[in-house]
């Protein structure tokens, strides 16, 4: 049948059984507009305050739901605001795919009202992207996009439109999802003469490792955001339980395995945990498994796992020896990978071993004056009163560290943070994308008044749309991972980091229409959340808890960057 | 030999024949800051695949890094780093040079001559050369008619083989690691 061009996009969504997309209309999206009025009935759109939420809040959808997360929006400025969330997504493997349209064909290449090379501009940070100038390609090209998007690693494509092929008219025909590689763009990635389709068999590789698992006797896991995004928690539970070996978590790996596990180090890396950085330089086996060994997990790479025979598996063959040289490595999804490696191997035993990297404390203990709300008793309240499947989407800073070392994830999906491009502003777009991709958990939005500042104005998207969110604001009143940094190598100077500023966040929080208080003490802090997990339950409405905290509180412990994984300046 | 010492670096690269994938690829190379020294683009028998062939001064193990993330690519099917003994390369080299009477016009002929240069232009003021062969040769005949007066010279840039029935997308376990990732299904 024939439709246009807009039309023919909604289709393509319906295809991908897409029903939630996010966004912001603008001049050249305004067909696209036109026809997500017309398909109201079936693909829910949420209006953001700003792209930028928009991009974060399709970010939090795909990363909680496992699905691909839609965000549309306006060229040229348009475009430009959803560059920190395709940045995102890029960096932490998320898959989403963004729609932008473009000036008109004669108009684009002349510096026209809100121009801009979008495919240009995002080049770097997608898996791929796309301009599409002829209407008979648009199907084709957002069947494609949806595939990459998911595929191997997965990652965000853009989509430009001109927007004169929004209204131009094609002849659309259905195509099941399932047989869309037979058609078009796909069907061509498929028959790539260079190609090699024979599957391919890690069999072999698989069994070096087991090899080498069964001459191991200290050997430590590694577990990377690789098995979040292929949801292999239970298989890396079998295998971890298998091994009987210690498992470190990275920031990305939150969610992959089970905080609770009693063979869990807690965090690995500059913040990471005593029992997890002292394990990784004693091991003499390391299997990081979705790990791509970032300067803030390896610091030194020359000291890193010294004296370690060390394992990747990764389904990205170009992560292979790029930041840490590899012993072996196995290539695949590690869902599948773990599977066949826990069907040959045998149990291990390795008590003692795992005595002596037990015997470091996997979770840093904080002092307490009874009197100052501290970043560990606002957790202790959170896990006490909110439900184990709570959602925790976190800004970047201070607080994220602490959201990561103190409350304890078991699922993918759990944990939303920026962790590779480490975004200030994403944790109240992600939360959104939570909620409305979960809409029957509890999501908390855990922030620092540096980072909620940034992007705030959600607060009308989660009034309106009834998202009743959670908000913890760590608020010491200053930049807190900066300040830090000066506190401990730059002799106090307090460069720019002190927020002795506004707003008020309760009479903020009050303006957009959702409950604000602010808790100086822990009792006051349980009563405020008890309050604010009824006001969500009952009347679906979120709740702003500013939470007082010194400013001198620090993220402990901390391996300063560039030295030995276990040069901890403080405990 | 060292893998840090710093040497030119041969690239071979296969790639969808499309708009937008050379700035993919070249972008690689700045990111890192790394200056192209060589660039030759064309399409191959197989006309939806051009093929890249690109010189980058460097050490060995950041043109390996380099390799696996223009192999990552997905507009990229194949990237081979070539090696020196084992490859033949070979650029086309136009000169124009000034030949204000015929002692210079005869001089610049014997040069050609020497070289196997064809001259491909002539007029009464100037004289066009073309010349194949690898850096070594088309250095040589520049530096031989650089105290004629030289109008204008332009390289194609290298492009380069690897000798015997090696080819660039040999089916490797390696090749077939990075299609795994690459895998639209």
């Amino acid at each position: 049948m024939k439709l246009k061009g807009s039309d023919i996009m909604m289709e393509c969504l319906l295809e991908q059984g897409v029903d939630t997309v996010f966004g912001y209309p603008g001049g050249t999206v305004i067909n696209l507009y036109d026809s997500l009025y017309k398909y109201s009935d079936r693909i829910n759109h949420i209006l953001t305050a700003h792209e930028q939420g928009a991009s974060h809040a399709a970010d939090g959808y795909a990363r909680s739901t496992g699905k691909v997360g839609v965000c549309i929006a306006t060229s040229g400025p348009g475009a430009t605001n959803l560059t920190t969330g395709i940045a995102t997504a890029f960096m932490d493997s998320s898959p989403v795919v963004f729609f932008s349209c473009n000036v008109g064909e004669a108009y684009i290449g002349k510096d026209s009202f809100q121009e801009c090379d979008t495919v240009g501009v995002t080049m770097p940070i997608t898996k791929c992207n796309y301009l599409v100038t002829d209407i008979n390609d648009l199907a084709s090209i957002i069947r494609a996009a949806f595939a990459m998007a998911r595929s191997g690693r997965p990652g965000p494509v853009v989509i430009d439109i001109l927007t004169d092929i929004t209204k131009a008219e094609a002849e659309y025909e259905y195509i099941p999802l399932e047989e869309h590689y037979k058609y078009g763009k796909l069907a061509t990635l498929m028959k790539r003469p260079t190609h090699n389709l024979k599957p391919h068999e890690p069999e072999g590789d698989i069994d070096k490792l087991v090899e080498m698992i069964n001459e191991s006797k200290k050997p430590m896991i590694i577990c990377g955001g690789g098995v979040v995004r292929a949801r292999a928690h239970e298989e890396l539970k079998t295998f971890a339980h298998l091994v009987d070996s210690p498992v470190a978590i990275t920031v990305m790996g939150g969610g992959g395995f089970n905080g609770r596990d009693p063979l869990t180090t807690g965090m690995i890396g500059m913040h990471g945990s005593q029992a997890s950085n002292m394990g990784i330089d004693s091991c003499d086996l390391l299997i990081a498994i979705g790990c791509r060994f970032a300067e803030r997990v390896t610091l030194d790479v020359s000291q890193f796992a010294r004296n370690a025979k060390i394992v990747q598996i990764d389904i990205d063959r170009s992560e292979i020896d790029k930041n840490v040289k590899t012993d072996h490595h196995i290539i695949g999804d590690c869902k599948r990978v773990l599977e066949i490696i826990n069907r040959k191997l045998e149990q291990q035993d390795h008590s003692k071993w795992k005595e002596y990297v037990f015997s470091f404390p996997t979770e840093t203990r904080y002092e307490e004056d009874g009197e100052t709300l501290t970043p560990k008793q606002i957790s202790d309240v959170a896990s006490e009163i909110l439900p184990q499947d709570t959602i925790v989407a976190t800004d970047v800073g201070q607080h994220q560290m602490w959201a990561i070392q103190h409350f304890h994830y078991s699922y993918p999906g759990q944990l939303l943070t920026s962790g590779g491009f480490g975004a200030m502003g994403f944790g109240l777009g992600a939360a959104i994308g939570a909620q409305i991709g979960n809409p029957d958990k509890v999501v908390l939005h855990i922030t620092g008044d540096g980072s909620f500042r940034m992007n705030c104005n959600e607060l009308c998207t989660e009034e309106y749309y009834k998202l009743p969110i959670i908000t913890l604001l760590y608020n010491n009143s200053a930049l807190g991972m900066v300040r830090q940094w000066q506190t401990l190598m730059y002799d106090k100077r307090y460069s720019q980091t002190t927020l002795d500023r506004g707003p008020d966040f309760v009479k903020l929080a009050e303006a957009y229409g959702v409950s604000g208080i602010r808790v100086s003490t822990k009792e006051e802090l349980r009563l405020a959340l008890t309050a604010a997990l009824k006001d969500v339950r009952e009347n679906n409405k979120g709740c702003v808890i500013d939470c007082a905290i010194h400013a001198n509180e620090l993220v402990r412990p901390m391996v300063p960057g560039g030295r030995s994984i276990t040069s901890f300046i403080v405990d | 030999m060292d893998n840090s010492e710093k040497r030119i670096h041969t690239l071979a690269v296969l790639v969808d024949n499309e708009a937008g994938v050379l700035s993919q690829v070249s972008r690689m190379f700045t990111r890192k800051g790394y200056n192209i020294e060589s660039l030759a683009v064309g399409v191959t028998h197989d006309s939806t695949i051009s093929r890249i062939t690109i010189e980058v001064l460097t050490d060995l193990e950041r043109a390996q890094l380099l390799c696996n993330q223009l192999r990552k690519l997905l507009p990229v099917h194949s990237v081979k780093l070539l090696n020196r003994d084992n490859s033949i390369k070979r650029e086309l080299l136009l000169i124009k040079v000034a030949t204000p009477d015929s002692a210079a016009r005869n001089e610049v002929v014997q040069i050609a001559n020497i070289f196997r240069a064809n001259t491909i232009d002539v007029s009464t003021q100037s004289i066009t050369l073309a010349v194949v062969g690898d850096n070594d040769k088309n250095s040589a005949i520049e530096e031989m008619l650089d105290h004629c007066n030289i109008l204008e010279l332009v390289r194609t840039g290298i492009v380069a083989l690897e000798r015997g029935m090696n080819t660039i997308d040999e089916d490797t376990k390696e090749k077939g690691e990075f299609d795994y990732g690459k895998n639209v299904l």
